[in-house]
């Protein structure tokens, strides 16, 4: 029962919400990879972001556009330390993970993509990293080609390789699968790739609040991330991509603070990163995240990752003994989600029993169908965890699940 | 607050291990594919209708226990009715899964099991997946979904 030297009591103190009941029992959320709760620390950022400083960011000469400018990039500098990038130009915010895929497809892939072109994804990718590159490809005529994951959800590396052929483009890959947990070698596949002049984007969605993560380390090309899964707000996400990329794309949106200078005849844009980010953008969001990057680094990964295995072993230990209980995701390398099925109960009633014990589970097919079909399945429940878990949440979950056995007995 | 045994009722438990009706239908009139996204539910509902009369109705496909109950349900009651009384039936059902869980609604045999739905909002797309698919296999669509 240790998270690092803060200590898991006090850490579970930091999240409001983790005190509360639902149905009459203490709150076991265990729904992680889908979001993250956040701690006080996101929320006072927020709340005195919006009552002390709250202006416009790169426009005002007054005090308070100043202020709200220094904070928001400030952000900016914590985002690039958190994943050692080379420089704050190469980070751009957006939305979420999807629209930094989406970013780079329309950007990046698209203006590069012929006819008979390719672009290699994962059997194990979440939609958002299968849908952008489907419409990429439909547009261009060049065609989607997806590496195969063998029976336990690892990538089958050989056949990767075999997949990089002289017409890919472009490889675009997660670091963690968020339906079965498994961590793939993204170095690897880096090197792999880089070896035939194949620039890589890494979607580290799910990664990213659960190992430290270094793009220059990496050496990826693109990598993307989203905030509310790294303990803070929802509407904030980042897009990392090596400067001479970023330099050499087109804008993706038009708008305001995108731009140089704007005329009826012509317009022309402005420098990174913000030649990608058009409009009013989320100032409060970046402020949360970068609270939200401070709570993370302030535990250290080495005290969240300790924690985070343990859980997994206990949970994993704890399925393994219900009978009829499968679990889906079984990798060597794997961290924090615990997907499963039971014979004859489908997911959605596992959810439904276990939701009325206070135990907050996803049940589905988790934006990754393909995954579904790989295994023969309609769906899985997924118990995901992050580091303010304990195993009594387990236990509870646990407890749950053999009352689903009562029901369906 | 309600309890788990609203929802799984032991007629719906029974339904749900052994679904009447649960097989495909060879040279059927009408059918349609159900789809449930939230969830993942799937099924194909199979119609013979003759003379204005569902003659035989059948459903296969993987579904939670609710949206498999309800179907077997439905299929027991929609067999030997003729098309308009499977329609006001589904107007009947429709009412009374989405009427609010404080207010009354009207007896409808062991259909009423389903009612227990409506402390469940999430799940009441689970009851009605069937009878939507009903309604389009009715209509000829190709495909039903509770979006």
């Amino acid at each position: 029962m240790t998270v690092g030297t803060i200590g898991l009591e006090r850490v579970r103190a930091d999240f409001p919400i983790l005190g509360r009941t639902v149905h009459g029992k203490p709150l076991a959320y265990l729904d992680n990879a889908a979001t993250t709760q956040k701690p006080r620390q996101v929320l006072d950022a927020i709340t005195s972001y919006y009552t002390g400083l709250n202006a416009n960011v790169h426009r005002g000469v007054h005090e308070l556009s100043e202020r709200a400018t220094e904070a928001y990039e400030g952000a900016r500098e914590r985002i690039r330390r958190y994943f050692n990038a080379g420089s704050a130009r190469e980070i751009i915010y957006v939305r979420n993970a999807t629209e930094g895929i989406n970013l780079v497809a329309y950007a990046f892939a698209r203006p590069r993509l012929k006819p008979g072109d390719e672009v290699l994804i994962s059997a194990m990718e979440h939609h958002s990293n299968i849908v952008p590159w489907q419409l990429a490809c439909e547009a261009a005529g060049a065609v989607l080609r997806v590496a195969p994951i063998d029976d336990r959800g690892e990538l089958i590396l050989e056949a990767f390789e075999r997949l990089l052929t002289p017409r890919t483009r472009l490889v675009s890959i997660t670091h963690m699968s968020n339906a079965l947990g498994t961590v793939t070698p993204a170095a690897e596949i880096v090197r792999l790739a880089h070896a035939r002049g194949i620039p890589v984007l890494l979607d580290a969605s799910q990664a990213a609040y659960h190992m430290r993560l270094d793009v220059q380390a990496l050496d990826c090309d693109f990598l993307v991330a989203t905030g509310h899964k790294l303990y803070g707000p929802t509407g904030i996400g980042v897009l990392y991509g090596k400067a001479e990329h970023l330099e050499a794309m087109p804008p993706f949106m038009g708008g305001g603070d995108m731009i140089a200078s704007v005329t009826f005849e012509r317009s022309t844009w402005n420098v990174l990163p913000y030649k990608f980010e058009a409009g009013t953008p989320d100032i409060a969001g970046a402020i949360g995240l970068h609270a939200a990057l401070d709570y993370i680094d302030a535990i250290g990964f080495e005290a969240i990752g300790a924690h985070e295995r343990d859980l997994l072993d206990y949970g994993t230990r704890m399925l393994e003994a219900i009978d009829g209980v499968r679990i889906i995701g079984t990798a060597r390398d794997k961290a924090s989600i615990l997907s499963f099925v039971i014979d004859g109960v489908h997911p959605h009633d596992i959810g439904t029993i276990v939701d009325r014990e206070g135990v907050a589970i996803r049940t589905g097919h988790h934006c990754a169908q393909p995954v579904m079909e790989r295994f023969g399945i309609p769906a899985t429940a997924r118990a995901s965890l992050a580091m303010y878990n304990t195993r009594e949440e387990l236990d509870a979950l646990g407890r749950a699940l053999h009352r689903v056995r009562e029901v369906f007995a | 607050m309600s309890d788990l045994s609203d929802l799984y009722q032991e007629v719906i438990l029974d339904h749900n291990r052994r679904p009447r009706n649960f097989h495909a239908l060879a040279g059927a009139s009408h059918r349609a594919d159900g789809y449930n996204p939230l969830c993942g539910d799937r099924l194909t509902l199979y119609l013979n209708v003759a003379g204005g009369v569902i003659t035989d109705v059948a459903f296969e496909g993987a579904c939670c226990a609710i949206s498999k109950a309800s179907a077997s349900m439905m299929t027991d009651a929609l067999k030997g009715k003729t098309v308009s009384e499977g329609e006001a039936l589904f107007q009947r059902f429709h009412r009374m899964v989405t009427t609010p869980p404080d207010q009354p609604v009207e007896d409808m045999g062991k259909l009423s099991s389903l009612a227990g739905v409506r402390e469940f909002p999430v799940r009441v797309k689970c009851a009605s997946l069937a009878w939507h698919t009903f309604k389009a296999a009715l209509s000829q669509e190709q495909k039903a979904s509770t979006e």
